[in-house]
């Protein structure tokens, strides 16, 4: 071996070393997060590795799926969840520490379709009828598709729309139907179609807020992450202001 | 006694409908496809037989997702649905058939093709001499001898339909009376932390399976030593 191959050997050698023994000594935080908000908080947890020095590990899913396996002891130490209710009744069972749960984000609902055109700028295409299926996610599962509920029902075209209704299981679920094509129009979330603060596929409607409850997102630290100051560290970045413009680029709003 | 509620009844016909229609139309299909595949010597037998068998391997999810791609607007099932007029498969009842029959395929044809492999050549080749015709030799020499590997085909394809969880979500839509079958009831409930309604359909599955899957081995014991 060259002289110049050990040198190289060593230095990987010293760095892999140095990297491992970095992880040791700064703190892991374990975040559980809506699926919704997979995209913005990849950056997110890139730029506080970066700045703390603390690795997040992150585990993407539904806010109810994450909630069972919290109460069965799921070794998380922050939940992001997909709505308020989540992180209250944690709160209340004494799973996540009292009053410290905040709304991260707030979404915004829009129709999307992944043909250009099909969808205007005012959602008439919804009374018009010519769509094959119309996908949502189950208001039971997904504050998305109770916000579609509502807008539909608000604007009374709940029933009128119900033979052509497809369920997703969640708006991830939702946005393929429609991306693949097999539904015409689907209601997800502005966040999966924006990409550094523009959509740029297909044709959407932005539905106006008052259609809709508000989508208020929020966060909690659980009681097992009581003493871990990486969590605690964790979500008081995740209130700074460079996160939020974060969250905005990707068609959040902040409350 | 906790009551089933209206949809949840409804979500156990559905799956008890697939199922069956599932099964028959899995035994259409696999018997011819397990007779050749056990009498055949082409080279092109060990491609055939991966085929069959990948359903085993791959995870339904992705089985559900390719599906969704190839019977959409884009896809090359979907185009000829489309052409034939018959719409398109996604979020249909026919769809989830397609789907689960191609999904239980190995299950179905497995157990067939092991039976009639089991039978040999010979019980075959002295009916020939005895002047019986090659569909003679199938209906009344190998389709008896190999009832075993047929009911085995029967219960397994039924109950890995009832089972079928991945395929379904991903194809479904959870259309209640059309596509919410009884897996996807079951999840959806616990998502919704609804975990009353999720147990009894829940505790009900897993009775269901552990009977089928008895009866599968108290019959066994008998018929498998023909």
């Amino acid at each position: 071996m060259s002289s110049r191959k050990l040198n190289l050997l060593v230095w990987v050698g010293a760095l892999l070393c140095g990297s491992v023994a970095g992880s040791v000594s700064a703190g892991e935080v374990n975040a559980a997060v809506a699926a919704n908000f997979t995209a913005p908080m990849q950056q997110i947890a890139a730029l506080f590795q970066k700045e703390s020095g603390n690795t997040v590990k992150l585990s993407f899913g539904s806010s109810g799926k994450f909630y069972s396996q919290i109460k069965e002891g799921a070794p998380f130490d922050v939940i992001l969840a997909a709505d308020e209710a989540i992180p209250q009744r944690l709160e209340q069972e004494g799973l996540a520490i009292a009053h410290s749960s905040f709304v991260y984000a707030q979404g915004k609902l829009v129709l999307w379709s992944a043909q250009p055109g099909l969808v205007d700028a005012k959602g008439a295409v919804l009374g018009k009828g010519n769509f094959n299926k119309l996908a949502y996610a189950d208001p039971k599962l997904a504050p998305y598709g109770l916000a579609a509920q509502e807008t539909l029902q608000s604007m009374k075209l709940w029933d009128k729309v119900q033979s052509k209704m497809v369920t997703g299981e969640s708006i991830g679920q939702t946005y393929q139907f429609a991306a693949t094509g097999n539904a015409d129009l689907a209601f997800i979330a502005l966040s999966q179609i924006t990409k550094d603060g523009k959509v740029t596929e297909g044709s959407w409607w932005l539905v106006p807020s008052n259609l809709y409850s508000p989508i208020r997102q929020s966060a909690v630290q659980l009681s097992g992450a009581k003493d871990k100051a990486a969590a605690q560290a964790f979500l008081t970045f995740l209130k700074s202001a460079k996160v939020a413009a974060v969250i905005r680029s990707f068609g959040y709003e902040l409350p | 006694m906790p009551q089933l509620a209206p949809d949840d009844l409804q979500a156990v016909w559905l799956t008890l409908k697939l199922a069956s229609v599932t099964t028959i139309l899995l035994l259409a299909v696999a018997t011819p496809l397990a007779w050749w595949l056990a009498m055949s010597r082409q080279w092109y037998k060990g491609i055939v037989s991966a085929l069959v068998a990948l359903p085993l391997v791959i995870p339904p999810t992705v089985l559900g997702f390719y599906l969704l791609l190839l019977m959409g607007p884009h896809g090359v099932v979907g185009d000829l649905t489309t052409a034939l007029n018959l719409g398109r498969l996604p979020f249909t009842f026919a769809g989830l058939v397609i789907g689960s029959v191609l999904f239980s395929m190995p299950f179905a044809v497995q157990p067939i093709q092991n039976a009639f492999e089991a039978i040999g050549r010979r019980p075959l080749e002295v009916a020939a001499t005895l002047r019986a015709g090659a569909w003679d030799r199938f209906f009344s020499v190998a389709l008896p001898l190999a009832r075993p590997g047929f009911l085995t085909a029967m219960i397994l394809a039924f109950a890995h339909t009832v089972g079928e969880f991945g395929v379904v979500l991903m194809l479904g839509g959870n259309i209640p009376g059309e596509t919410r079958v009884l897996s996807v009831a079951i999840y959806n409930h616990v998502e919704a932390m609804e975990y009353a309604s999720a147990h009894l359909l829940a505790g009900g599955m897993v009775l269901f399976s552990f009977l089928v899957l008895l009866s599968l081995y108290l019959a066994g014991g008998k018929l498998v030593k023909v």
